[in-house]
């Protein structure tokens, strides 16, 4: 477990950033954005390939936040990771700010793919590795992060297929499985389960893993490497707001700024770890 | 005349620049025989994707080839790419000014017996309220291939907006294509016709009848309707004073819309618009398509004299 410790730390600081990032601007998304931590903290902290002085470097690893309204847990891993300073992190949603709403590939050092609305991520990061299997760089990873409710877009399943299609091995999908959306839990809005089968029906290699554990994430991501021919999706069971007590399971947090006596206490919730 | 159809020009080009440059890849949505893409999939099959019957996707994986540094074409018929593929073309492509081409063809009521459903007259009008990008409507097949091989060396997200009916070439084949420039095809003091596409030999044919009636008419192919060549629509409407618009799309939002902004902010001009009267189309022949919606050098011809009184 003290394997892990670094690890861990990152993650808390990424939770205290989103929770006082959230609150600054008295808007944003904590839920789905806390519920992703694990899953960030691992690919940005041991996993993807970078370079904080060349963001657009042609060999780095790539990361698509298809649920781009978890841009409080993006923006935190960056700044966090050194593509710029954590002070710029409160400016979040602020008039001028280059920290947009939803991830802006044009001003914001580190962010790979334009995001916001729902459903087009997969499409993006199926289009980078096409580019990175015609360069022949076999080394390069590209990873996106889908929301379960995202899932119920149908350009969503057009990219499923077309990765499938082209045998993009070199992507790597998470879907942050927290069962809920904006309107309440997914298997009411609009069921999307069974995952796991829909994947494999669609020729992708499929992982169920624990979205907190991050032995659970890293080895997911090692199998999912070795599965050639084939694109990965590890589906990533989570809880939409980990790590905050009155936050955690409820859909009523997924897009919902904590008041000043809330954050505090979120914040002292956080301190612990 | 010799004649070509925008889109077989388009092909053509596409398979030359295909070679030319190993960053151009091209991509479709199950129409490549239509979209004349399959030339270049024939010559390049590893930079040629078909995505299937998924405009969304098209978009969007176009959208991820040019992050990563491709110069992607991305075709099928303009309805479903300005219309199914809207917001994607919005959020993917033209907000983070990727370097997509998106080389719609089968635009306009030409498209014929397909009928309402695949005959794109807005799509101007979407692609041109869009930030960051161009729209280009070549008017022959010399254009079309000429735009073709600039748009490529443009740096930014660009509309193609290409045509199925094979169109009288007007341009040679020593034309200096300049995307940002409208050239004028025939001088004239007494009425400004500027058209797009379909409409410039139309306009020309227009041209020379008002010239028997007496009516002096210069013709401007405005080939690039965003950015727009201001300069040259003020200086036809300052020195003609009479201005006509003509385009095979709806007068709303296209060409007309276009011109009319302008000349409304800077050089108010007495003006008609030809194009579709804010109506879907129907099955038929192009030609009868063009007579029964009013497409037609006839048109321009009542239009001019109408102004002329
Ligand atoms: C195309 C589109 N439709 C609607 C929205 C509004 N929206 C933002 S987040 C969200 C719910 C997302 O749920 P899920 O994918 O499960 O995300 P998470 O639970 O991880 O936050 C919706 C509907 C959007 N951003 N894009
Ligand atoms: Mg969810």
């Amino acid at each position: 477990m003290e394997e892990y410790a670094n690890l861990r730390s990152i993650a808390a600081r990424l939770r205290r950033h989103i929770i006082s990032m959230v609150a600054a601007a008295n808007s944003g998304h904590p839920g789905g954005s806390l519920s992703a931590v694990e899953i960030l903290t691992t690919l940005y902290f041991k996993l993807m390939k970078l370079d904080v002085s060349q963001p657009r470097w042609n060999q780095r690893d790539i990361f698509v936040l298809s649920k781009g309204h978890a841009s409080p847990v993006y923006y935190a891993a960056l700044a966090e990771r050194g593509f710029f300073s954590p002070e710029e992190l409160l400016s979040f949603r602020k008039i001028n700010s280059r920290l947009q709403g939803h991830p802006d590939r044009e001003n914001i050092p580190g962010v790979d793919m334009t995001t916001g609305s729902l459903g087009q991520g997969l499409s993006a990061a199926n289009g980078m590795a096409l580019a990175a299997k015609l360069d022949g760089q076999e080394q390069r990873w590209v990873y996106v992060l889908l929301g379960d409710g995202e899932l119920q877009e149908g350009q969503v399943w057009e990219a499923v297929m077309t990765a499938a299609h082209y045998h993009l091995d070199n992507c790597i999908a998470f879907v942050d499985w927290n069962g809920l959306q904006i309107d309440g839990e997914v298997s009411q809005v609009m069921n999307t389960s069974p995952l796991k089968e829909k994947f494999a029906a669609f020729n992708w290699h499929v992982q169920e893993i624990d979205g907190h554990d991050f032995a659970q994430i890293i080895a997911a991501v090692e199998t999912a490497k070795a599965a050639k021919g084939r694109p990965s999706a590890i589906i990533a069971r989570t809880i939409k707001g980990k790590g905050v007590s009155f936050m955690e399971n409820q859909a009523g947090w997924h897009g919902r700024a904590p008041g000043q006596e809330q954050a505090q206490q979120a914040l002292k919730e956080l301190e612990v770890e | 005349m010799a004649k070509t159809a925008t889109r077989d020009a388009y092909g053509k080009a596409l398979a030359q620049l295909g070679a030319e440059n190993e960053q151009v890849v091209v991509l479709d949505a199950d129409l490549s025989g239509s979209t004349k893409t399959a030339a270049f999939a024939k010559e390049f099959p590893r930079r040629f994707f078909n995505l299937g019957i998924a405009e969304a996707d098209l978009i969007g994986t176009a959208a991820g080839l040019a992050a990563a540094g491709k110069i992607p074409f991305a075709s099928t018929f303009a309805v479903f790419a300005a219309g199914r593929a809207y917001d994607q073309i919005r959020a993917s492509v033209a907000y983070p000014k990727l370097n997509v081409k998106i080389a719609a063809t089968h635009a306009g009521l030409t498209v014929g017996e397909d009928g309402a459903t695949h005959q794109m007259n807005e799509d101007i009008a979407l692609m041109r309220a869009l930030p960051n990008m161009t729209v280009v409507v070549p008017a022959d097949g010399p254009e079309a291939g000429a735009a073709t091989l600039a748009v490529a060396r443009h740096q930014g997200p660009v509309y193609l907006r290409l045509g199925r009916p094979a169109v009288p070439d007007i341009h040679g084949e020593d034309y200096a294509f300049d995307l940002f420039k409208a050239p004028v095809l025939r001088e004239g003091g007494d009425v400004a016709i500027f058209a797009c596409g379909y409409m410039v030999h139309l306009a020309l044919e227009a041209a020379a009848q008002l010239e028997k009636q007496g009516i002096s008419a210069a013709v401007v192919n405005v080939h690039t309707i965003k950015p727009l060549d201001k300069e040259t629509v003020l200086r036809y409407a300052r020195r003609c004073g009479r201005v006509i618009a003509a385009e095979e799309h709806s007068i709303i939002g296209g060409l007309g819309s276009a011109i009319a902004e302008v000349l409304g902010e800077e050089q108010p001009t007495h003006m008609v618009r030809i194009g579709v009267r804010d109506t879907f189309g129907e099955s038929g022949k192009p030609a009868e398509l063009l007579e029964k919606y009013g497409l037609t050098a006839e048109a321009i011809v009542q239009a001019a004299r109408k102004l002329m009184q």
